[in-house]
């Protein structure tokens, strides 16, 4: 990825859960019981946010290749999808990567 | 179709065991009247066992995970396992009685990640509730377990079972839950003993006092629909499963037990000798409970109440036979609308016979 790009690391709030069901992710916050359902796509980064890999590269490696989308654009509705997955408080978003201990693990199913 | 439903109709079309009971012990530091279990240890899985397990559920898909008891604090490696449960992304939702709730449990458990603690209280009254459970201060320790819970932000809800000894107590409980800002559930459920022992089925409120509790604008919400009689079941209704037990939903007792449901004691397997997904997928008694729809109820099938009725499948196996009426919700589908069910009439046709006379005349026909 370009150096436009300012570096992201994306991690799973810690107090959600989480579960595959037939190709999408269930969300469900501890904090609100708000529930949330994601597409394959969508899926395929939440799966990815391990809180040290870098969002550029979760984007070259999983999305553009699973999806056949050129990176830019991929790049840019990712972005989008990370701040609104953000603002209802189930992803977190640094510039550094987060420590091994904030961010919760990946998914077993 | 909420989101919520959506996904609950893709598990039971994908067969994903979506939601998972697990009591962890059975062992209870209180001795309620209604109780169905039996508290003795008779060889509780292990720590390990039950980390196992809970990978197994992870992988079979389980989302919805609640753990109950018994007491669940009554295990010592409790939070280890709730860490566990956790860091495989389970939603987690915790039965108890709280009274071994402190600041650094509650604490804890929102640091967990825990979505919802319920706590069963059976008064506001402490001789009532204290009564029931057969431990002194154990209402006191109750309520302020549940402050520490809310304090620290964790969701709490009141379970408050009705049986004969707190009946008119369901007022004075709503009233405290609405003092302690958390929602009130109210379950006038009682059940038989794990053994079959229907002896407790005496503390099940009368009939009477249902119909009041039915018709309270407090407890079910809008009395008229509530109440309404049931429509006429149309084909959705009759090609339909009962209710989620073994579709979507298992229980798992301290022993490594599989059932369909908590209220539900038909054995399917056991996962200290097999996989979970291999009985979930595989068991005979599972694929049994699977099969029954509701036009296969050999009674329940001719009710007017068929669509409506709340009938436990678990608890008409408990009566005998798993396909017949559970005799409990027949009595609540009639307190609720005031129109007997199939098996009411039944029994009442079969009452009526029994004191008639005899025929004056029997014919029988000639043709062998």
């Amino acid at each position: 990825m370009s150096e436009m790009y300012v570096a992201k690391y994306i991690a799973k709030s810690f107090a959600i859960a989480s579960r595959m069901l037939g190709g999408e992710m269930m969300i469900m916050s501890a904090v609100d019981s708000t529930f949330f359902t994601l597409n394959p796509v969508a899926s395929v980064i939440w799966q990815a946010a391990d809180g040290f890999t870098p969002l550029s590269e979760i984007v070259t490696r999983h999305v553009c290749r699973e999806f056949e989308v050129d990176p830019e654009t991929a790049y840019r509705d990712v972005e989008q999808f990370v701040e609104e997955l953000s603002s209802y408080g189930i992803l977190q978003v640094s510039e550094i990567p987060f420590p091994a201990s904030s961010a919760a693990p990946t998914e077993a199913a | 179709m909420t989101l919520m439903l959506e996904m609950s109709q893709r598990a039971l079309d994908l067969g994903v065991p979506m939601s998972v009971h697990f009591d962890i012990t059975y062992r209870c530091n209180e001795r309620c009247v209604h109780c169905y279990l039996d508290h003795d240890n008779h060889g509780e899985m292990t720590t390990a066992e039950i980390k196992r397990v809970l990978k197994e559920l992870a992988e079979a898909g389980t989302f919805f995970l609640t753990f109950s008891g018994g007491e669940v604090l009554m295990r010592s490696d409790f939070f280890e396992l709730l860490e566990y449960a956790r860091y495989l992304m389970f939603n987690v939702r915790i039965k108890t009685n709280a009274v071994m709730i402190r600041e650094r449990e509650a604490r804890r458990m929102v640091e967990l990640g825990v979505e919802q603690v319920q706590v069963s209280i059976y008064s506001h009254r402490p001789q009532v509730h204290d009564g029931i459970t057969k431990l002194p201060g154990s209402l006191r320790r109750s309520v302020q377990a549940i402050r520490f819970l809310t304090q620290q932000g964790l969701r709490v809800v009141i379970a408050n079972v009705l049986m004969t000894t707190n009946m008119r107590d369901s007022a004075g409980v709503q009233a405290m839950a609405r003092e302690l800002g958390v929602p009130y559930t109210l379950d006038p459920t009682i059940t038989p003993k794990m053994d079959g022992d229907a002896t407790i089925l005496k503390l099940r409120i009368p009939g009477a006092e249902l119909d009041g509790v039915f018709h309270n604008e407090s407890l079910v919400g809008n009395v008229e629909e509530f109440c309404a009689p049931p429509p006429r079941p149309d084909e959705d209704v009759m090609e339909g499963y009962p209710c989620s037990a073994g579709h979507t939903l298992a229980y798992i007792s301290p022993y490594g037990d599989v059932f369909p449901c908590v209220q539900f004691p038909l054995p399917s397997g056991n996962v200290r000798r097999q996989k979970f997904i291999d009985i979930w997928k595989h068991s005979s008694e599972l694929n049994h409970v699977r099969a029954i729809r509701a036009k296969d109820l050999t009674v329940c099938s001719g009710c007017s109440h068929v669509g409506t009725c709340t009938r436990c499948p678990g608890l008409a196996y408990m009566e005998g036979n798993m396909r017949g009426p559970s005799t409990a919700d027949c009595e609540k589908s009639f307190h609720r609308t005031g129109i007997r069910s199939a098996d009411m009439l039944r029994k009442d046709n079969d009452k009526g016979r029994s004191c008639a006379p005899g025929p004056l005349i029997q014919i029988q026909s000639a043709v062998a």
